[in-house]
């Protein structure tokens, strides 16, 4: 089944399927929440010890990691909710007001 | 061989809930459904069927329930009535939004307050908008016959919608009944095996049901895809219930015309009210009065210019109203058949009555009153009274 979402908005009645089903998995990342944020984590990577408790806490899937390393923060999903800043025991993400 | 046999309504749907053997029951007892699931919980204790029986806590999670189920890809059913439907309301809403073909009774009672617990239609009416197929039944036959074809219509790819069958309690339910019964496997044939669109239990074919909408804005569209779908079901209610005939020798159509071809008056129901009116029909028509009926069998989808063509020749029609919408130019029937007819060249007269609520028995006395009131229409020309009540004292 392929899902081509590129003109979606310009999509009819017709176009979308019935009971408006997404008839393939995996595809939450096509979908950018970033948007939603009033305030940003900031990662501050000199105090970061890579603990990964950020990692584990993130409910949107946005702490990037590669090999065991805290790489930085998608903020294409992001959406501000805070948790990181306040379980990370060494302050290492800090959160600002999001610029316009 | 088909089986004659005497049972209540409420019996001869549970006879064609067995018969239909679906995956998933889900079912909150209320009066006067109650014996439907009391019945059919005997059927899965003794084994007779492989249902997943699932005793909730009430009608709002006996609909989710069925949601769940049915979106997992099992076939499923439900029974309710009155303000058990009323509590599923929101869940109503999503059963057809999700274009799930479950299947449910609904048995008609009034809606509280005073409370009541006897037959008229505004149950039905509160849910008429939200997306369910809606079909009435005149007695027990039809409701037996029509549980079998409303699995089919539910399931069928054109239509993948709910689909109500409305029946009138106390009257069809608990009263006891001649009709026949089809043999087992000729059900089991007939309604065949359910292949579900999607399943939430496919690991090969994964699925999202229910996502959000918000943001971007697609829910105008997808109300108009079902809007497209309810009416699209029209033929295929049609098909079913002719090749529903064709095994049972009991032909169903969208509506059943009864001595209308020649009528001048006529009258049209929806529900028990049907058969007392037949009763009425002969007799009038042995006085040598030209008196129709048209019951409406499929109230959604509503077959609009169907009902107009078969009404057209007549002088004047009543349309009967078991249900009394407060501050609305008449009540539903009566909006929908006055504004079917609205195109039609000729200008026939149309008035409401709006009988029987909370049980309110309906005498072929009264029946014969709402055709005097026709005749007189018919000779005048004239509207007396557009809205009208049967049988209450005021």
């Amino acid at each position: 089944m392929s899902w081509d979402i590129k003109n979606i908005k310009k999509w009819k009645s017709a176009d979308h399927p019935a009971g408006s089903t997404i008839p393939v998995g995996g595809n939450a990342i096509e979908y950018k929440t970033g948007g939603w944020r009033s305030e940003q984590p900031h990662w501050l990577e000199d105090r970061c010890t890579h603990c990964m408790i950020c990692w584990i806490f993130c409910p949107d899937s946005s702490i990037q990691v590669k090999d065991g390393k805290m790489l930085g923060i998608d903020y294409d999903h992001c959406k501000g909710c805070g948790i990181c800043a306040t379980e990370c025991p060494k302050d290492a993400i800090q959160m600002e007001e999001e610029e316009k | 061989m088909p089986k004659t046999v005497a049972l209540t309504g409420n019996s001869a749907c549970a006879q064609a809930m067995r018969q239909i053997n679906p995956d998933v029951v889900a079912a909150y007892p209320i009066t006067p459904q109650t014996t439907i699931v009391e019945e059919f919980s005997t059927f899965v204790a003794k084994g007779l069927v492989d249902t997943e029986y699932v005793t909730v806590e009430s009608e709002h999670s006996a609909m989710s329930a069925c949601v769940g189920a049915s979106a997992a890809g099992s076939r499923v059913m439900t029974t309710t009535s009155s303000q058990g439907l009323a509590l599923m309301w929101e869940v109503l809403y999503i059963a057809s939004a999700l274009r799930l073909p479950i299947v449910m009774h609904n048995v008609n009672r009034t809606l509280s307050g005073p409370i009541n617990i006897h037959c008229d239609h505004q149950d039905s009416m509160g849910a008429r908008d939200s997306g369910w197929i809606q079909i009435f039944c005149e007695n027990a036959q039809e409701a037996y016959d029509t549980t079998i074809q409303a699995m089919r219509i539910a399931e069928d790819n054109r239509v993948r919608l709910p689909v109500m069958i409305c029946f009138d309690g106390f009257i069809i339910s608990h009263a006891i009944d001649r009709l026949d019964l089809l043999d087992d496997d000729v059900v089991k044939k007939f309604v065949g095996d359910f292949e579900p669109a999607i399943s939430l239990l496919d690991p090969e074919k994964p699925v999202t049901v229910g996502p959000f909408d918000g943001l971007y804005g697609y829910f105008f569209e997808f109300r108009r895809a079902q809007e497209l779908a309810t009416l699209g079901s029209l033929p295929v209610i049609a098909e079913i219930g002719k090749e529903y005939g064709q095994v049972s020798g009991r032909h169903y159509g969208l509506f059943e015309a009864y001595k209308l071809d020649d009528a001048e008056l006529a009258v049209v129901v929806m529900g028990s009210t049907a058969g007392t009116t037949k009763v009425v029909v002969d007799k009038l028509r042995d006085e040598g009065v030209a008196a129709g009926m048209l019951k409406i069998r499929s109230y959604r989808p509503f077959p609009a210019t169907e009902i107009a063509e078969a009404l057209s020749g007549v002088k004047a029609i009543a349309a009967m109203d078991r249900s009394l919408a407060p501050g609305a130019i008449g009540s539903p029937v009566f909006q929908e058949i006055r504004s079917a007819l609205y195109d039609n060249s000729e200008r026939v007269p149309v008035i409401d009555y709006i009988y029987g609520l909370g049980g309110r028995d309906v005498p072929p006395t009264d029946i014969e009153k709402v055709f005097s009131h026709l005749a007189q229409i018919a000779k005048t020309g004239k509207i007396d009274q557009v809205v009208n009540y049967l049988g209450l004292r005021e």
